[in-house]
């Protein structure tokens, strides 16, 4: 019987390795995988390449794993906000690399990575810093930039629901990046509300097929609050 | 002169989105917009992080952490509303499937040129988020901004000194001043606050307009 359910976020993250390329769903603190990322800070990993759309909030979750210096570069849209204060640190220190990447860019090059795509062209951010040193080609009378795939060895997301063949349904803006990461790490690991018995999500309604899902880890809303 | 006030060009902007237009309004200044749409209208505001048909803020007490905007701020899902992952946002952005977009900016150029994600200071953090996907994926872009910056020089430029978010992308620019349609033969000025008259605007912008300003008939 196939069981990808792991009771533990200790044991799920377990073999994250130093040097690893991590991606961490959320927009913001919607999205993010808390609890994962909680337990990969425990787990001590370093030198790690994280990709999120963000650079932290406050002093939890990724801002956490910043602040215990455990990150080498984050690959991200929007790192500045009014609450990036550990990233903001480590940057004018010179002590974190960025890649900066629009947004949408981020959003294609990780579904290309989960695609099997080997680079592709796209218009945003034509002609701007971000496209420096990048090849360009017209194509029926427009401009494009050639951007290459993103692919991590973990994905830490958050969905609301899962079963243990791994099927995932999210909740509200919190799906953002999830269903993509999902499909562009070696290992990717989900942690949900609940984790329901196989059979009662509506197959119609599955946004990620279990096939992108490797572990899947029950936090439950008790848990949640007092993290 | 009368400036427009915040929430006055925010409802000048809202007056011109037709009904069934499908709308991201950026975070900033553009996000007002969304308090002066006409309510006999249905228009679809779609939000960069999987949101389309998003609705105004919750009631206190209601928030919900799980639905936010592009701003992060607490919002609603209206009644057929719909949520979806991150590729699925920028296709609908980059595909050209938005009617509008409205962008904050700190300059304008001539040519459509728009420059709103770095100023280009040494010590500055670059943040760009989804600016560059709008501004070269949805069919209109409108600018909303002040016209002058505050030691008074004009934000409309003949070519950006800050770095560039998009090509001559910019097809509109709402200020507290005026209206400027960007167009193939230059920026025409369509509408100024009341007691600011054509050549007064031109000055004040410091690179030629064409007046297309009609003449008031109340």
């Amino acid at each position: 019987m196939i069981d990808k359910t792991v009771v533990s976020p200790t044991a799920a993250v377990a073999d994250v390795f130093d040097g690893a390329t991590v991606m961490i769903g959320g927009f913001g603190t919607a999205g993010m995988p808390g609890e994962l990322i909680d337990a990969l800070i425990e787990r001590g990993a370093s030198d790690l390449t994280i990709v999120n759309n963000n650079a932290g909030n406050g002093e939890t979750g990724l801002a956490a794993l910043l602040k215990a210096r455990r990150v080498k570069k984050i690959i991200c849209s929007f790192p500045r906000q009014t609450d990036s204060h550990v990233f903001d640190a480590l940057y004018r220190a010179g002590e974190i690399e960025l890649e900066l990447v629009p947004q949408g860019n981020l959003a294609a090059r990780i579904q290309a990575g989960g695609a099997g795509f080997g680079a592709f062209f796209t218009p945003t951010g034509y002609g701007t810093l971000l496209a420096e040193g990048k090849e360009t080609r017209n194509i029926g009378g427009r401009n494009y930039i050639l951007e290459y795939p993103i692919r991590a060895d973990f994905a830490l997301i958050k969905a609301d629901r899962g079963d243990r063949w791994g099927n995932l349904v999210y909740r509200k803006t919190a799906r953002n990046f999830g269903p993509i990461m999902a499909t562009a790490a070696q290992c990717t690991i989900a942690q949900v509300r609940d984790v329901v018995p196989l059979g009662s999500l509506d197959p119609e309604a599955i946004v990620t097929p279990g096939i992108f899902v490797r572990r899947v880890v029950p936090i439950r809303v008790a848990q949640r609050s007092a993290a | 002169m009368n400036r427009l006030t915040r929430e006055q060009l925010a409802d000048r902007v809202a007056r011109d989105i037709p009904e069934g237009a499908y709308v991201n309004l950026g975070i900033g200044l553009p996000t007002l917009v969304a308090n002066h749409l006409p309510r006999d209208r249905e228009i679809f505001l779609q939000s960069e992080n999987g949101l389309l048909g998003m609705g105004p803020a919750p009631a206190p007490g209601h928030e919900d952490p799980d639905l936010i905007n592009a701003g992060k701020q607490p919002v609603t899902l209206l009644t057929g509303g719909a949520y979806f992952h991150h590729g699925d946002s920028f296709a609908m952005m980059r595909g050209g499937h938005l009617d509008i977009c409205v962008l904050g900016a700190f300059q304008v150029a001539a040519n459509g040129d728009l420059a709103n994600w770095h100023t280009g200071a040494s010590d500055a953090i670059p943040a760009v988020g989804g600016a560059m996907d709008l501004a070269i994926g949805a069919k209109r872009v409108w600018v909303m901004m002040d016209h002058l910056t505050r030691s008074g020089e004009s934000k409309i430029v003949a070519h950006c000194s800050y770095p560039l978010t998009g090509i001559a992308c910019v097809t509109r620019i709402y200020t507290d001043l005026a209206v400027i349609d960007v167009t193939p033969h230059g920026l025409q000025a369509i509408e100024t606050v009341p007691g600011l008259g054509f050549a007064e605007l031109e000055r004040l912008t410091g690179i030629p307009l064409i007046n297309a300003i009609a003449p008031v008939t109340e």
